[in-house]
């Protein structure tokens, strides 16, 4: 259970009785009567039972724990409760003090028709009060939760970045990159290029949502390409991709972390290294896109399937398909495998 | 005689520009062996016996670190160990930490002018060696250092061994753990009435146990402090480990051999 603010709960009573003394005053207004002092104390009492059933008995309904309002007929029934609990006790709380200490003598009350108008009275101002505090309630959770969304956001970010942009993967490229300046110019242009666009995509992933399938691919060949540099003959690949499946849009960089999983997960902690085949086709009315690793799999250690790129791609596959998407992933005595299902536009 | 190294490097291209690079440096070195993984560097190095060491950090099966420290435990006494100098694209260990010490290091991509200063250095520390080795004691306490950075963080302390034993699975408690063993693919949990197999690498285990209780002696070795009843050395000057009611010895390597000595 949430804990309770109580700064906020004082506030919440003080903004009830000045809401009473506001209904208070609109009945005097409208009455040919002199009833205002009555009328204050009865709204004050009514208000206040009111307020204390609805704002401290939402904490103990579990559907309130979220949003901090509970859910649906809940809410209502809540509500309602508190108006007839705040009428009956409101009212005869006022009764009782208006007799013990002899106050308002003169007021006749009792007739049918007072007591219609107080009800009415009560039944407006109540739903009107706790409309007013469910929207306030509403409006304050929903930008919380904006918040942390965006907060959300900006972290994961920030972690693509960093994983892409790791010191190791930058300097050793560079020192490759330095070598080969030396040795074949020609190839060091070429490892250039594939980095520049290897940086400029990394880069530019945040602001392009979706791009082609065959997009996509050039990225990872672009990736590869530049591991296949560093690592030599330790590193084979293979990127298969069908005419029929290369212009589907798919989410931007997608793969990227699977591809790189392979590397750094599989081959790399592998003497003889191995081979990374990423395949897409269609299948009836879906896209399938696979990555496979020949690399050391369940021994490396790594975890299994949670890992911050997985749970990344999970993420947004949920966002953009909701539950048309899916991501199955596994690692074994033969390697990693992982196998991506997308709706077709 | 010319000086002779070893370059363990697992990206070829980097391998043939250091070489080039200390071709230039240090014209008179002459390279035994390039290999490409901590395993392979180990043997070139019993095999070649150079005076140098460059080993990368990084690289697949052992890396750099481990590499060294499993040589320095297989170095013959006969033999000065070999001055050693990681590269490594990232200084994660705070590598300069020991700058001007045992071990030196170079960053990638190789500076000519950084190198050149490890040159110096190397020649300086090849010139006085004498036949008395201290530089392998010098080198393990600054790999024990550097591993001692490289461990992963301490984690909740484990209580119970699970290890699936046909269809079940067997629930060993810690306290009943004499020692584990590293063998092949598995981890031996080995206690007073038997022992058990588990997956967990000893590396991702070590973390979760206690420090002061279980010693690791070896790479591939953790032992229960209290159940070893004594420790020897042997003609070759190695340590082993006799343990209370058991039969087999447990040897221990140079670089855990300062855990023991009398109080």
């Amino acid at each position: 259970m949430v804990a309770i603010d109580w700064s906020a709960k004082l506030r919440h009573l003080l903004q009830t009785l000045f809401f009473c003394g506001l209904v208070a005053t609109i009945e005097q207004a409208f009455s040919s009567r002199n009833t205002f002092l009555p009328s204050l104390l009865y709204s004050l009492l009514i208000g206040t039972t009111i307020w204390a059933v609805v704002d401290l008995g939402r904490h103990l309904i579990p559907s309130a724990a979220e949003t901090g309002w509970p859910q649906g007929w809940h809410g209502l029934l809540l509500v309602l409760g508190g108006i007839v609990a705040g009428f009956l006790v409101g009212k005869n709380l006022g009764d009782l003090i208006c007799q013990t200490f002899g106050l308002f003598p003169g007021r006749k009350v009792n007739s049918a028709a007072d007591l219609r108008s107080s009800i009415l009275i009560t039944l407006l101002a109540g739903i009107a009060g706790s409309y007013w505090f469910h929207a306030r309630n509403k409006s304050d959770y929903l930008l919380r939760k904006m918040r942390e969304a965006q907060q959300h956001a900006e972290e994961a970010r920030l972690k693509v970045l960093e994983t892409q942009l790791e010191p190791h993967m930058l300097f050793n490229t560079l020192a490759n990159l330095r070598a080969l300046i030396a040795v074949d110019p020609a190839r060091a242009q070429q490892m250039l290029d594939h980095m520049i666009a290897y940086l400029r995509s990394t880069l530019d992933a945040s602001r392009a949502t979706t791009h082609p399938l065959r997009a996509e691919f050039e990225r990872l060949g672009d990736y590869l390409e530049l591991m296949k540099i560093r690592m030599g003959p330790r590193l084979a690949y293979t990127l298969e991709l069908p005419d029929d499946a290369a212009g589907l849009p798919v989410p931007a960089l997608l793969l990227q972390p699977l591809v790189e999983n392979s590397i750094q997960h599989g081959l790399e902690p592998k003497v003889e290294g191995g081979l990374v085949v990423v395949r897409a086709r269609r299948d009836g009315d879906r896209l399938l896109i696979e990555v496979d690793d020949t690399g050391v799999g369940e021994a490396s250690g790594a975890s299994n399937g949670n890992g911050f790129g997985l749970t990344q791609i999970r993420e947004r596959l949920h966002a953009l398909y909701a539950d048309r998407a899916a991501l199955e992933f596994r690692r074994d005595a033969s390697g990693a495998h992982a196998r991506i299902q997308l709706p077709l536009p | 005689m010319s000086p002779t190294a070893l370059i363990a490097e697992d990206e070829p291209l980097l391998a043939q520009a250091l070489q080039a690079e200390l071709a230039r440096a240090w014209p008179e070195l002459r390279i035994a062996a390039t290999v490409g993984d901590g395993a392979a560097a180990v043997d070139a190095a019993l095999r070649h016996r150079p005076d140098v060491l460059f080993f990368d950090i990084r690289m697949p099966g052992l890396g750099g670190l481990e590499a060294a420290a499993e040589l320095a435990d297989a170095w013959p006494d006969d033999t000065p160990f070999p001055a050693l100098v990681f590269v490594t694209a990232y200084d994660q260990y705070a590598l300069q930490a020991f700058d001007a010490q045992a071990i030196d290091y170079v960053l990638k991509p190789v500076q000519p002018a950084r190198l050149h200063k490890t040159v110096e250095k190397l020649r300086a520390v090849l010139a006085q060696r004498s036949e008395r080795d201290g530089n392998l004691e010098a080198t393990l306490g600054q790999l024990r250092h550097l591993l001692q950075a490289a461990a992963p963080a301490a984690q909740p302390v484990l209580k119970v061994v699970q290890a699936s034993v046909g269809n079940s699975i067997r629930m060993v408690p810690v306290e009943d753990v004499l020692y584990f063993e590293a063998a092949d693919k598995y981890v031996r949990v080995v206690c007073a009435d038997g022992e058990v197999l588990i997956r967990t690498p000893l590396k991702d285990l070590l973390p979760q146990l206690e420090p002061q209780l279980f010693w690791q002696v070896h790479r591939g070795t953790v032992v229960r402090a209290t159940a070893v009843d004594s420790v020897h050395r042997d003609e070759a000057g190695k340590l082993h480990l006799a343990l209370r009611g058991r039969k087999e010895r447990l040897p221990v390597s140079r670089l855990y051999a300062h855990l023991f000595k009398p109080m």
